[in-house]
């Protein structure tokens, strides 16, 4: 590389020598020829993910740290350390190790602090960033292998938060894997052996903490690492989508390039999340494990919360009603089963296979880089709020104690509110989000139908009231006007023209109306034709209100609101009305 | 007929150039920046850049200090935070500090100095073509025909075979994630605990055991009070904690007094001791230990996800995901005076279990 540059300083010089002798090698030099300059499309909602890839990076150093102090043992010790008030008391030495690394290991607490916070912002960020996926409608093809990978991803993340909260062995971590034993045991048939085999006997054994250990500092980690070795290849393989805009098709990528601009700005942010991790350790107290004391299964804390991104089990586990059967001497606990197996399994699964349903309903086989407006495709969207709805009532279930001690309420109605909230809020949540996206729709057709209304009211010499439209910018101009039509598969014949039975008949018969329950109520966009012409007329009508101005002051009103008067029937032209009255005058 | 009904679909509405009825591709506006045009901006950029840098370098000089000086068990007072370790905050401050203003000194650069015009790049079909394709399946089909896949049944069906059956092992060495004592199953276990009839009830004094106690005399427990205890028959914490462990998690119970006119029911004819009741103390939802007890109501509340039991109305449950009452013990005083366990359980304790019955 720099070998073709004589006036290189001694440091690149020595670069291209190393890249030299690598690309002899490896043939990395046709690599970096390709890629170097990729480019990447911009958008603050692209950083979600970037988030989540850092603060795992975060996790994985900071959690290297901790296995060099933490020791995975249930073994029993008497705790000589500096927190005096658990002085001389009987714990695991998980626990122990735990305290030593938040009050004599200097750093240490920081350290723990940061893995925390870190898992916390991973998680979320893994979920918003999911979020946007969905919304946009990133997971259509070709993509459809990436959205499944983002989904395991989710669910690892969750592992990896669970078996990390478990380990430090105090009171409260304790208590969760109380409840994830009533859970094992719940599942039929094998439930009662999965226990044993999970604790090493019966509850809670002296093996699970090594053995969560092991799942936590290896498995999960080194899964979670592959996949994201595999999601960002796939990323950089097909290209980053993009939102509509100026310059934007479905077949060009519009951005920055990776050299310079992209590695100072993600790597940039990568050293700022970073940064503000250890800022808000050194500044904010997470999971103080001292204050609950070591774990013993005859104790509790009560008003206690698991992590944010497990408190949704919980809610489920509290909302469910009290069914249990006994079917030829063996027990279904439905209870626990339903909560804390069934529907997050159903969840996870929908959420896999979406990409895959949405396109079977709608007929979608095509390609998508174009990213979608969440109003153009309503009913997605209403699935998408739907979910974040149940979800968020599960959430609140899992803090209904909370809620009551917090606004004195009764237990009991809190937790029969969400039951049924939780089967009412999610429909009614669809149908509001879908009628939000048409009434949008409405209006952005509207937009580049008439302009946008700019607020100022202009009184015409015959004393008529109207609102000044504006043409829109281009950028508006190019982003209203990518929205795709998809068109509502047509409905198939029962049979052809022969008179020849069509065997597709009832299944195309779904398709057909599920894709009209998708697409069919969506408002279409005019034509380009048409949206020049009105575009051009509210540029003549922005154009008129200049003489007018000057024509006489007294007449502009301005008015927030307006458009009341204003009706595409009108008689006469503004220009033709003023040209009158010049012309009597 | 469902390749028809794709073909109905435009082809590409968004893709390439215009299509009838779309909007022309419009130019990439580009606005330049004070930097661009004010060199004295672009200076003063420069400036910033560098005094980030600068900054990062300066905090881990602190924080090597502040490692050194401060002592890991100083608190000390700061507005708005309370009490926090002087350690950890001087720590997190300055490594987040100097870790930040790189990231920031980096993007302030990318943004004001470095090209921010975009560039357009072209994708391409990720479908590969024609050619590579019947390429690929020329070159299975030669596989096939060369190792002789097809021609040879048998082998493909051994092959097949022991590659169904080689996790196997991998499989079964998991048995012994539980070694199991000879003669014991889960069934057996979760269904007994370690009362019998005479085994004194000692108070649970928490995580130490109470050493040195003799038991709990019927008079010690004031009508409306709860007790939390255990069989007097527990190991001992150092000595045996696995033991020690299982027995709290499932012979735990409590110990509540109500004026025996109250008592509705019980699981069985006089199970109490004038008045004095035993339920055990771990839910029959999830098990989570319960002590949440409302003495007027005789209303016992699970913490964890707000089971609630009757106790005066033999542990009967009367609100929340529990599907089970909970499990009384019967129990009487010895010779000496204490309160002892007259059997165990007849019931097992603790969440359900598919072969509980």
């Amino acid at each position: 590389m720099s070998t073709t540059n004589p006036a290189a300083n001694p440091v690149e010089k020595a670069g291209g020598a190393t890249a030299t002798f690598v690309d002899q090698r490896l043939g990395s030099n046709k690599f970096l020829a390709r890629n170097l300059s990729k480019v990447f499309p911009e958008h603050w909602s692209f950083m979600l993910g970037e988030i989540a890839l850092y603060s795992f990076i975060v996790v994985l150093l900071t959690g290297t740290y901790l296995t060099l102090f933490f020791k995975p043992s249930m073994a029993e010790v008497v705790y000589e350390g500096s927190y005096i008030p658990l002085n001389g008391i009987y714990m695991s030495e998980a626990y122990a190790s735990t305290l030593n690394i938040s009050f004599d290991i200097r750093g240490g607490l920081l350290i723990r602090q940061m893995h925390h916070w870190a898992a916390l912002i991973f998680v979320a960020a893994v979920a918003v960033h999911m979020f946007r996926v969905f919304f946009t409608g990133a997971f259509r093809k070709p993509r459809e292998f990436n959205w499944i990978v983002g989904v395991a991803l989710t669910t690892l993340a969750l592992a990896a938060g669970f078996t990390g909260y478990s380990l430090p062995d105090d009171l409260l971590s304790g208590t969760g894997l109380q409840i994830i034993r009533g859970i094992l045991q719940s599942i039929p048939l094998v439930g009662t052996w999965l226990a044993f085999f999970v604790f090493g006997g019966e509850y809670p054994g002296g093996d699970i903490i090594s053995r969560l250990y092991s799942a936590h500092i290896l498995l999960v980690p080194g899964l979670i690492l592959a996949l994201i070795t595999v999601h960002l290849i796939m990323v950089w393989t097909q290209k980053h989508t993009q939102f509509p805009g100026p310059g934007r098709t479905n077949d060009n990528v519009v951005g920055y390039p990776l050299l310079p601009i992209y590695m100072a700005k993600a790597g940039g942010f990568f050293f700022v999340v970073f940064g503000i991790v250890a800022l808000l350790s050194g500044l904010v107290n997470i999971n103080p494990v001292w204050i609950f004391g070591p774990y013993t299964p005859d104790q509790v804390t009560a008003g206690t919360q698991p992590d944010w991104y497990i408190g949704w089990l919980d809610g489920a586990l509290r909302l469910m009603p009290n069914w249990e059967t006994v079917v030829a001497g063996f027990t279904i606990s439905w209870n626990v089963f339903i909560p804390s197996v069934v529907i997050p399994g159903i969840l996870f699964t929908g959420l896999a296979l979406y990409p895959f349903l949405e396109a079977w309903a709608t007929g979608d086989k095509r390609e998508h880089n174009l990213l979608d407006r969440p109003r153009n495709a309503p009913v997605r969207t209403g699935i998408g709020v739907m979910a974040i709805v149940f979800y968020g009532i599960l959430w609140l279930g899992g803090g209904n104690d909370l809620v009551a001690t917090t606004f004195n309420l009764s237990i009991n109605s809190i937790s029969w509110t969400l039951r049924v909230l939780l089967i009412v809020a999610p429909p009614l949540a669809f149908i509001i989000t879908k009628r939000i996206c048409l009434s949008l729709q409405r209006r952005d057709r509207e937009k580049l139908l008439h302009g946008y209304e700019s607020g100022r009211i202009l009184r015409l010499p015959h004393g008529e009231f109207v609102e000044v439209h504006q043409p829109l910018n281009e950028k508006e101009l190019a982003v209203i006007g990518s929205k795709p039509d998809t068109p509502v598969l047509p409905a198939p014949q029962k049979t052809d023209i022969d008179g020849v039975r069509n065997p597709r008949y009832r299944l195309d018969s779904i398709r057909h109306t599920l894709s009209g329950f998708f697409y069919g109520d969506n408002i279409p966009r005019p034509s380009a034709e048409e949206i020049e012409a009105g575009q051009h007329h509210a540029e003549e009508q922005g154009a008129i209100e200049a003489p007018l101005h000057e024509y006489e002051e007294r007449d502009v009103i301005f008015n927030a609101h307006g458009g009341v008067l204003h009706h595409p029937g009108m008689p006469k032209t503004n220009a033709e009305q003023v040209a009158e009255q010049e012309s009597r005058s | 007929m469902s390749k028809d009904l794709e073909s109905k679909l435009p082809a590409n509405p968004e893709h390439g150039e215009p299509k009838p009825g779309y909007l022309p591709v419009a130019d990439i506006p580009h606005k330049p920046r004070v930097t661009d045009t004010d060199p004295k901006a672009a200076r003063r950029a420069e400036r910033q850049v560098a005094s980030m840098f600068l900054l990062s370098m300066l905090l881990v000089v602190l924080f090597v200090v502040a490692y050194v000086t401060i002592d890991v068990s100083t608190v000390v007072y700061v507005p708005v935070l309370g009490e926090v370790g002087a350690s950890n905050l001087v720590l997190g401050l300055t490594f987040g500090g100097a870790i930040f203003f790189i990231g920031a000194g980096a993007i302030q650069w990318s943004k004001k100095l470095m090209p921010d015009v975009e560039v357009v790049q072209q994708r391409h079909d990720m479908e590969s073509d024609k050619g590579s394709t019947k390429e690929a399946a020329a070159n299975y089909e030669r596989g096939k025909e060369e190792s002789g896949f097809a021609r040879y049944p048998i082998i493909r069906r051994t092959l097949l075979g022991a590659l169904a059956l080689f996790p196997i092992p991998l499989v079964v060495m998991l048995r012994d994630l539980w070694q199991t004592p000879p003669g014991e199953n889960p069934v057996e276990i979760l269904s007994t605990t370690s009362w019998r009839d005479g085994e004194r009830i000692v108070p649970d004094t928490g995580h130490s055991t109470g050493e040195n106690v003799k038991g709990i005399r019927p008079e010690e427990i004031p009508v409306g009070g709860l007790v939390s205890a255990l069989p007097m028959s527990i190991k001992e914490l150092k000595e045996d904690p696995v033991a020690n462990m299982r027995d709290r998690g499932k012979s735990a119970i409590i110990l509540v007094r109500m004026d025996p006119d109250e008592i509705r029911a019980q699981q069985g004819e006089g199970w109490d001791y004038q008045g004095i009741l035993a339920y055990s103390k771990i839910c029959t939802h999830v098990g989570c230990p319960i002590a949440l007890y409302e003495h007027r109501t005789h209303h016992l509340l699970c913490p964890c996800h707000q089971s609630t039991f009757d106790l005066a109305d033999e542990g009967n449950v009367v609100f929340g995901p529990a599907a089970r009452r909970m499990p009384q013990l019967p129990i009487r005083v010895d010779e000496e005076g204490f309160l002892v366990a007259r059997s165990d359980f007849q019931e097992p304790v603790g969440p359900s279990f598919w072969e509980r019955g």
